[in-house]
């Protein structure tokens, strides 16, 4: 029994500047999930409540890098994982949070703190506890070393399964017409 | 811009769009720059689209459509600028005139900015002001520069040395050395038509395909065919054979067979056609008069970078004295049929409109883009008309030629490179300056002419050409071995040849004229991966990056700048490999843009300074 | 007697003037081109159309085809160097593909799907470009633009017009409109202009008409961008 588990993959996926659709995505494997769970075992995930993401065979980010939090995580699972995978546009191009890009981010902030009424109270938040917005917006690969892309938004169950299930077999995964999206 | 003014300019160039080039030029001098105004009166003047006009003016780095200050200073930007110090000289100059570099003071009165090599190498470092160029800059120059801008003395009033270019010949041979009496080229061809029994008969093989009554023409071809001349401009393609193909093309009606000279010398490091336009006009002109009596043109353009405007003077009055001399004209030299004459067209920095079919377009009053060839220039060039394009030197030499006979040439220099080739030498030596040397001159024996010490690398041939290391210094120059369009920048030990290629790499990116993908996209990327290195991001993972990169360039792009944009880059990797390893600051892949710089924005907004607002030990450092 | 030329071991017929590419894809063979358009003179300038010929690299749309040329296109190393040239110019722009109305029916985007692209691979330049909604049925959204100029070609030698230019140069070059403002509104641009039609990406946009085509029916949701030559779709309905 013990045998068994040792050779169960470890997985962690984590949301960054995301929005759950690619999480969602994944729970959307449906009835593959189970067959997911026999060959891997989730370590940090939203799916399972651990904090600190330990030593994996599978990291899988979804979303961009907003802001120092979104870093300091990708950062940890980067060191973490053997193979990282960036799933969804968020991560691969830094989806909708990075349309703000073209402005500076000063302006961005005394708009939505300091002019827009009913906000913040005429102040721009400044606590320790908030982590701090990045000057633009990143996709994860501009920041560490990224291993496997699933583009989409969000990627359909079917890429995800595709390019774990290609993984899992040891090929270098890959997604054709239909899968490939992304919209 | 006042209607009169306008309508002077426009009168001067025909009214004609071929010349939209020359006249936007016009009016950038006059006015500083071009204004919505002048636009909108060239739109109407010249029945073309505002677009259009837009399209061509922001293609060329000295046209402004905005305002730009009432002193545009832009310094040189080369490597042996660099050497010279010219980024402490310009950081001074803005220093002094509260300028931010690249931005137009707020009164207007002044902008200071970068440009490529401006030609001035054995001077440097140099700027350009309006258009002006101011040589040897040292900080009393740049002090002196700042008061007269703050007093608003106008440039034409500035110390005349600043504005002194001195030829700075080395060593002279069969070119250099000629004491060119004008006109006597096109005599001595003109003598030799029925006495030269060799080449007489040799002519009559192949003069079977030419009009009849052509001898002296067709005697032309086969001296300079003879004469194994090869271009100078850098392809080093057989001048005759280019020659013959453009006088065997067909002329629809209305057309002529057209000579350019290119004198866009934009490759950094060269600054012999400078010298020639400057105290060898006559060779040139005359070279040219030979090629358009040899292809039967009749018109002839000389396209002058923006760089080397002030020559124009000086060479429109070398045209008008040979015009006058029945050096150009009609029946030269009283040849009956014998009709040419020159035209000066300036450009207005674009090094891309040195490569010929670009500069054709350019020619046309268009953007310097590169054009799809086939069909060549020699069927299609200008105005789609038959048309030879030619380096300065090469038509020099083809006066040479002219005067001295091809049996002469021929067995000056080696086997494959005939004659001899003018060096623009500068850098870490002790004279820099022109070198004419037979083909086939070693590394080494220019290196001990020029006086170089401690040398580690030459770049012969500029940015797109070769990066020779110590242990070649025995290579030779002539086109079977290292080919050159003339530069020769030479680096002594004490200098980093991985900025040496940066420095060439931001020339490309910048000079990219955006027509291709792989270079537009290409070149920035491998600016922004050298400057990754440079700011010590770099890994292993970016030299990969890197080699990716050259190897697109090459395959992809459109055109030469393109596919020799990596050429620098390849030859220090392969050459000065420890310049690069020394960058490879980290094992692991590693941003190019510095975390704890991407929190700065929202630090100042914010007012924190606590350690989770900086990326350190509490975010987890990259390693 | 047809002539022909040899394109991944196929032998090609073509007709004296033709490019390859003309000459492929009227024998129902796809190599990929953006900047391609079979109604405007070829261009040149996207470079995806890349194949080799006689072992050199060269643009298929400007190439004129010739008896006995062996041409490669579909082979592994071009189509990763084409991969990297559509990488490029999806990190020139800013091509957000979920909020784009183009999706689908976007040839880059399709051209992309094609050969693979993955991810876009290098750090992007997220450029400026701002938004000209100023007409009153179009819109301009240049954070798109390929630079393939097909507009402008359309605009000038079919509509007579010259409503887009190509203006800058290098990285920094990008598309204006004919109109002192710089903006399409003041231009003399019409819905029915053929400019308006070509645009191969989500650039030139008539409003309210943004995801009108349900997923699943749009251009490249059934068959991909290769499958869309003529020849080859024939096969795909016999098979
Ligand atoms: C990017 C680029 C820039 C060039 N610049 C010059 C130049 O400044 N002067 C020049 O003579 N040739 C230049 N050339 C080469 C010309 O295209 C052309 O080969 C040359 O003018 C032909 O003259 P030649 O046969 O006398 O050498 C350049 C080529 C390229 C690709
Ligand atoms: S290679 Fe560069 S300079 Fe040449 S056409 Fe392409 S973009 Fe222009
Ligand atoms: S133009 Fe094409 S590639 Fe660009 S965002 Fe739109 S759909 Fe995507
Ligand atoms: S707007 Fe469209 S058609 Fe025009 S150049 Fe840009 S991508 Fe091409
Ligand atoms: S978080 Fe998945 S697509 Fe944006
Ligand atoms: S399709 Fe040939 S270069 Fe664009």
């Amino acid at each position: 029994m013990e045998v068994v588990e040792k050779k169960k993959l470890k997985v962690a996926t984590t949301s960054l500047a995301g929005c759950f659709g690619c999480h969602m995505s994944f729970l959307d494997i449906d009835e593959r999930l189970f067959d997911l769970v026999e060959l891997v075992e989730f370590d940090r995930s939203p799916l399972t409540d651990i904090k600190e993401v330990g030593k994996c065979d599978i990291g899988i980010i979804e979303g961009g890098l907003c802001n120092a939090e979104n870093v300091h995580v990708l950062l940890e699972f980067r060191r973490q994982c053997k193979v990282l995978i960036a799933m969804g546009a968020c991560a691969v191009n830094g989806g909708l949070p990075a349309q703000r890009n073209h402005l500076p981010l000063a302006e961005i902030l005394s708009e939505v703190y300091l002019s827009s009424p009913g906000l913040g109270n005429g102040m721009i938040p400044n606590d320790p506890e908030l982590p701090l917005p990045l000057n633009q917006v990143h996709p994860i690969h501009e920041v560490v070393k990224v291993d496997v892309f699933i583009p989409g938004c969000p990627p359909s169950g079917d890429a995800i399964w595709k390019v774990l299930t290609d993984l899992l077999s040891g090929q270098g995964p890959s997604l054709g017409h239909g899968l490939l999206h992304y919209d | 811009m006042d209607a009169g003014k306008l309508e002077n300019i426009l009168r001067r160039y025909d009214g004609s769009t071929h010349n939209l080039l020359q006249i936007l030029r016009e009016i950038q001098e006059a006015e500083g720059w071009i204004s919505p105004e002048s636009v909108t009166a060239l739109e109407q003047a010249l029945a073309v689209p505002r677009a259009k006009i837009e399209g061509v003016a922001s293609f060329y780095a000295f046209l402004h459509l905005k305002p730009i200050g009432r002193y545009r200073i832009l310094f040189s930007d080369n490597i042996t600028d660099r050497m010279g110090g010219n980024q402490d000289l310009m950081a001074r100059l803005c220093h002094l005139l509260w300028i931010e570099p690249g931005k137009v003071s707020e009164d207007g009165l002044a902008s200071v900015d970068l440009t490529s090599c401006t030609g001035m190498c054995d001077q440097g470092p140099a700027l350009l002001v309006n258009g002006h160029v101011v040589t040897r800059l040292d900080e009393a120059r740049i002090e002196t520069i700042a008061q007269l801008v703050r007093d608003q003395i106008p440039v034409e009033e500035w110390p005349a040395e600043f504005f002194q270019v001195e030829d700075n010949v080395q060593r002279r041979d069969i070119l250099l050395g000629c004491e060119f009496e004008p006109g006597s080229a096109l005599r001595a061809l003109h003598a030799r038509l029925d006495t030269d029994g060799v080449l007489a008969s040799n002519t009559r093989s192949w003069r079977e395909g030419l009009p009849r009554g052509l001898v002296g023409p067709a005697t032309m071809l086969d001296e300079v065919k003879h004469a194994n001349l090869r271009g100078r401009g850098g392809a080093g393609f057989t001048t005759g054979l280019k020659w013959e193909a453009c006088r065997n093309a067909p002329l629809a009606d209305g057309q002529d067979r057209i000579v350019v000279c290119n004198a866009d010398e934009g490759e950094p490091g060269t600054f012999k056609d400078r010298v020639l336009l400057t105290s060898h006009a006559d060779m040139v002109f005359e070279g040219m008069t030979l090629a358009a009596y040899a292809v039967g043109a009749r018109r002839g353009f000389l396209y002058l970078r923006g760089e080397y405007r002030y020559l124009l003077d000086h060479l429109e009055g070398v045209l008008a004295r040979r015009r006058r001399d029945n050096l150009l004209g009609h029946s030269i030299i009283g040849i009956p049929g014998a009709d040419f004459d020159i035209k000066i067209h300036v450009g207005a920095g674009a090094y891309v409109c040195g490569e010929e079919s670009a500069l054709i377009e350019s020619l046309e009053g268009k953007r310097g883009t590169p054009r799809n060839r086939p069909p060549f220039p020699v069927t299609h060039g200008y105005l789609e008309q038959p048309t030879i394009v030619n380096n300065v030197e090469t038509f020099a030499a083809a006066a040479l030629i002219a005067l001295n006979g091809g049996e002469w040439y021929r067995n000056i220099g080696t086997s494959h490179s005939a004659g001899s080739k003018i060096l623009s030498v500068s850098g870490d030596c002790e004279r820099p300056g022109l070198y004419e040397f037979p083909f086939g001159v070693s590394v080494a024996e220019v290196l001990e002419a020029c006086g170089a010490k401690d040398t580690q690398a030459v770049q012969v041939s500029g940015p797109s050409g070769f990066t020779i290391a110590a242990h070649e210094f025995d290579r030779k120059i002539c086109f079977e071995d290292i080919p050159t369009a003339g530069a020769f920048m030479v680096f002594d030990k004490s200098r980093d040849m991985f900025q040496v290629a940066r420095n060439f790499v931001h020339f490309f990116a910048h000079e990219s004229c955006g027509f291709c993908t792989p270079c537009r996209v290409g070149t920035s990327l491998l600016k922004n991966l050298m400057d990754k290195l440079h700011n010590g991001q770099g890994s292993p993972y970016d030299f990969k990056e890197i080699e990716h990169l050259n190897h697109i360039l090459q395959a992809m792009s459109h055109c030469g700048l393109g596919h020799s944009a990596c050429n620098p880059v390849l030859d220090t990797i392969e050459k000065f490999r420890a310049a690069y390893d020394a960058r490879m600051s980290h094992q692991d892949f590693t941003p190019a843009f510095d975390l704890d710089g991407a929190l700065s924005q929202a630090r100042q907004m914010t007012g924190r300074d606590d350690a989770l607002a900086h990326f350190g030990a509490a975010h987890g450092e990259l390693q | 007697m047809t002539q022909t030329f040899t394109l991944d071991g196929q032998e090609i017929p073509f007709t004296p003037g033709q490019t390859i590419i003309q000459a492929a894809l009227a024998a129902g063979v796809f190599i990929p081109h953006l900047c391609y358009h079979p109604e405007f003179k070829p261009h040149g300038s996207c470079k995806l159309c890349t194949v080799k010929v006689n072992g050199r690299h060269t643009a298929s749309c400007t190439f004129k085809a010739n008896t006995g040329l062996q041409v490669e296109s579909n082979t592994e190393e071009l189509n990763a160097e084409r991969r990297t040239l559509v990488q490029m110019l999806f990190v020139e722009g800013n091509h957000f593909c979920p909020s784009c109305e183009k999706s689908g029916n976007c040839q880059l985007q399709a051209t992309a799907y094609d050969l693979g692209m993955m991810s876009p691979h290098f750090d992007h330049f997220f450029p400026d470009r701002p938004v000209d909604a100023s007409h009153p049925e179009l819109l301009l959204d240049f954070n798109r633009c390929i630079l393939c100029s097909l507009c402008v070609r359309a605009s000038r030698d079919v509509d007579g017009k010259s409503v887009f230019a190509l203006a800058d140069r290098g990285i920094q070059s990008h598309l204006i409109v004919n109109a002192e403002s710089g903006q399409l509104a003041d231009t003399n641009v019409s819905v029915d202009d053929k400019a308006v039609q070509v645009c191969p990406v989500g650039v030139i946009l008539r409003k309210r008409q943004g995801f009108v085509v349900p997923i699943g029916e749009r251009t490249y949701d059934e068959l991909p961008i290769s499958g869309h030559v003529h020849g080859a779709v024939t096969l795909t309905e016999e098979s």
